[in-house]
């Protein structure tokens, strides 16, 4: 049961960070931030430009 | 010896003598259909063997793979970039980042030569050749602080490294986001169900926007269940949709129509900025494309569909209507990306090594990640395969070579040996919702029908059919749009890169003069391409996919030739041949295959003589134009080619120079500095 458990925390996390869930929860701790629209208006405008450059495969 | 370690003994015995005797049914299977979970098992002991002895192997003796050395992810953190995460996470962040439709569409089209080549070709070059490749980059990467594979190149093998692996770069996004633009085109016309619902993306990624940015910011997972169940709901409303007759007209676009939309998209995602538009609909892509994954995996596990396909079919003599050329060299450059994909080397030496925690981890990203992706195209052999081998063709084979009435190319593709019908066909099409499904080029369409038969079988029964079809439509024209306008903007950026040097306003990213301009360029480029696929006679695959696929392993090419200049350097020359083999491998596959695409006397292999052909007939503006298209990419593989020979010849000459000690073997690692994970993991 606990191996189960984990195996669904771990796809959680990496579900978090693939869909940049995680990302924002660091952005607002390092900016020190709540999470409002503004907030994640800020994450958003960081996270384009590292977005913009990563390649996808084919 | 203890028990533990001989239960370990008998269970890798018994996964050899798996492997063994499923590779050898696959193999020697004729006459009779075959199940597929024979190429599953055949698959996962094969994956199961290289990942535990064969990539153990590579990172004890060749990497030295240490678990004590810090990596950039813990010496350089900044919570932005490099960042230490958890291993599971990176393998999983990768495997979506090097997932596309590559292993989806290359499979399907060397389908053509029975299930035995592709299977064979995509099971062995992963273990031996695209795993190890994704592996070995990734841990340079990471012991040079995340460097990119053009700076390690210009590093290791000198200058024209550098400069070839940048110009192979942007030809590949070229010629790539060409060819799956096509494919998107040749899934989608004369489709009104299939064009409603990619149209129906738009708005629904403007809603998920919405969501995120002002009802719940940053739920991500939240916003893309709710895009998920909106186009399931579109893909429902399609149906509707295209038995409206007048709403039915509207969303029936010709293949031309939908090349000019698709060229407007790329420019409008390049050049304005409508990330409320583009970020959402990444996310829905990466979602429906990781469940639509596992969906199939599942799916085939548990239904356990039959190939109807023959192991191996009369076209492997080089006359397939799909694609013409001999097995060999054209089953092993169709399919590129499920065996090794030069590609693959940017994404090892992009965004994953700042983020691997310990170098042991990263045998798990890069070689596991290779392997996932690996079982993908195994899953894309089983779709197109389970299929009559008539309806493939009937599907895949372009107007111009099995003709363009129902009748005529039925009678043609029977002839073949592979019998169908046109009744059955039009009773296929209606099922699935489509006008026709004949000449569907481009390996989308043969994709759909197979999920969506192998599904009906039993969810939903027949029934369902047109709805898993349009699920399937749908999973593929999303993500390769997703692809579509990624790759715009990362050739964007490149192209503004270098111009940079030339005048600096042309490197900044936010002046507008030089986004309208790189961004027009570099759709332009493609889109010239894309152009010429949808005005090919031949339906356009048979002369792009060949040189999407020559380019990208030239690309792998030159990431193994940087990787074995590595490991010569490092002192293990006498283990180099674990990258030397595949290299010498790809170097035949590659070059043989230039060598077909640009002299091959055959005018539907060799672009010179297609282009002499077509200049000894009546002289049309429309020849003049396919004289030219033909010229041109003989020059662009040509060029690919005296590139890639440069990179191996100064190569070559590193190998030589560092064996015979002219040459001071020096590599160029970040220092070593001590972990601190180690010490915490132990407290």
């Amino acid at each position: 049961m606990n191996s189960l458990l984990n195996v669904a925390r771990i796809l959680l996390a990496a579900l978090r960070e693939i869909f940049d869930e995680a990302p924002y929860s660091r952005f607002l701790r390092r900016e020190q931030m709540e999470s409002s629209p503004q907030a994640y208006s800020a994450f958003c405008r960081e996270r384009e430009a590292w977005a913009a450059r990563r390649p996808r495969c084919c | 010896m203890t028990t533990k370690t001989i239960l370990t003994y008998l269970i890798w015995l018994a996964v050899a003598v798996g492997g063994v005797i499923a590779v050898g049914v696959v193999a020697i299977h004729r006459g009779e259909p075959i199940n597929a979970l024979w190429l599953v098992v055949a698959a996962t002991c094969c994956y199961a063997l290289g990942y535990r002895f064969y990539s153990r192997f590579i990172a004890a003796k060749i990497l030295v793979v240490d678990a004590l050395r810090a990596t950039p992810a813990e010496r350089l953190e900044n919570g932005r970039d490099f960042l230490v995460t958890n291993k599971w996470v990176v393998f999983g962040h990768h495997f979506a980042a090097i997932a596309g439709p590559g292993p989806l569409v290359g499979p399907v089209l060397a389908a053509q030569f029975g299930y035995l080549p592709g299977t064979l070709w995509i099971v062995t070059g992963a273990v031996l050749a695209g795993c190890v490749q994704d592996f070995v980059i990734l841990l340079f990467s990471v012991r040079r602080d995340g460097k990119s594979l053009t700076e390690m190149a210009k590093e290791e093998t000198g200058r024209v490294g550098g400069v070839v692996a940048y110009s192979a770069v942007i030809v590949i996004l070229v010629i790539l986001l060409a060819v799956i633009a096509l494919v998107v085109v040749n899934a989608l016309k004369s489709s009104p169900w299939g064009t409603f619902t990619i149209a129906m993306t738009i708005p629904i990624a403007l809603l998920m926007g919405v969501y995120l940015r002002r009802i719940r910011p940053g739920k991500v997972l939240e916003a893309s269940i709710l895009g998920f169940v909106l186009v399931m709901l579109a893909i429902w409303g399609g149906r509707w949709v295209s038995q409206d007759p007048s709403l039915a007209q509207t969303f029936t676009l010709s293949a031309a129509a939908l090349a000019i939309l698709i060229i407007l998209y790329g420019f409008a995602a390049s050049a304005l900025p409508v990330w409320l538009l583009l970020a959402p609909r990444d996310y829905l892509s990466t979602f429906v494309k990781l469940g639509t994954i596992a969906l199939l995996g599942l799916g085939i596990v548990v239904f356990r569909p039959v190939l109807h396909m023959p192991a191996l079919t009369r076209f492997v003599d080089g006359t397939g209507p799909v694609f013409a050329g001999k097995i060999f060299p054209f089953a092993f450059i169709t399919i590129a990306c499920g065996a090794v994909s030069g590609f693959h080397s940017l994404i090892s030496s992009g965004t994953t090594p700042k983020l691997i925690a310990r170098e042991t981890q990263t045998r798990m990203v890069g070689y596991g990640a290779m392997l996932a992706e690996s079982a993908v195209a195994v899953m894309a052999v089983i779709a197109a395969c389970v299929l009559q081998p008539g309806v493939y063709f009937a599907i895949n084979s372009p107007a111009g070579i099995v003709g363009q009435a129902p009748e005529v190319a039925a009678a043609t593709i029977s002839g073949w040996g592979f019998p169908v019908t046109a009744p059955e066909m039009q009773a296929l099409a209606r099922a699935v919702g489509e006008e026709t499904l004949y000449n569907r080029t481009g390996g989308a369409p043969a994709f759909a029908v197979g999920m969506a038969n192998i599904f009906s079988n039993s969810l939903g029964g027949q029934a369902l059919m047109a709805i898993w079809y349009h699920f399937a439509i749908m999973f593929e024209a999303l993500f390769i749009l997703t692809v579509l306008d990624a790759g715009t903007r990362v050739a964007r950026f490149m192209i503004q890169d270098a111009l940079a040097h030339v005048y600096p306003p042309l490197g900044r990213t936010s002046w507008y003069p030089s986004i309208l301009s790189t961004s027009g360029l570099v759709v332009a480029a493609w889109g010239y391409f894309l152009w010429q696929g949808v005005k090919d006679p031949l339906g356009g695959i048979n002369s792009l996919w060949p040189l999407f696929g020559i380019a990208n392993q030239l690309l792998a090419t030159v990431a193994l030739c940087v990787a074995t200049t590595i490991i010569i350097k490092m002192h293990r020359a006498k283990y180099a041949l674990v990258t030397l083999v595949p290299l010498t491998w790809l170097v035949a596959v590659t070059f043989a295959g230039s060598w077909h695409k640009v002299l091959d006397p055959d005018p539907r292999v060799g672009f010179l003589a297609q282009a002499k052909a077509l200049g000894a007939a009546p002289f049309t503006h429309a020849t003049a134009r396919l004289i030219f298209n033909n010229r041109l990419d003989a020059l662009v593989t040509a060029a690919l080619v005296v590139m890639v020979t440069l990179v191996v010849v100064e190569s070559a000459r590193v190998w030589i120079g560092v064996l015979s000690g002219k040459r001071e073997a020096r590599v160029r690692e970040a220092p070593f500095v001590m972990t601190r994970l180690a010490t915490e993991e132990h407290r």
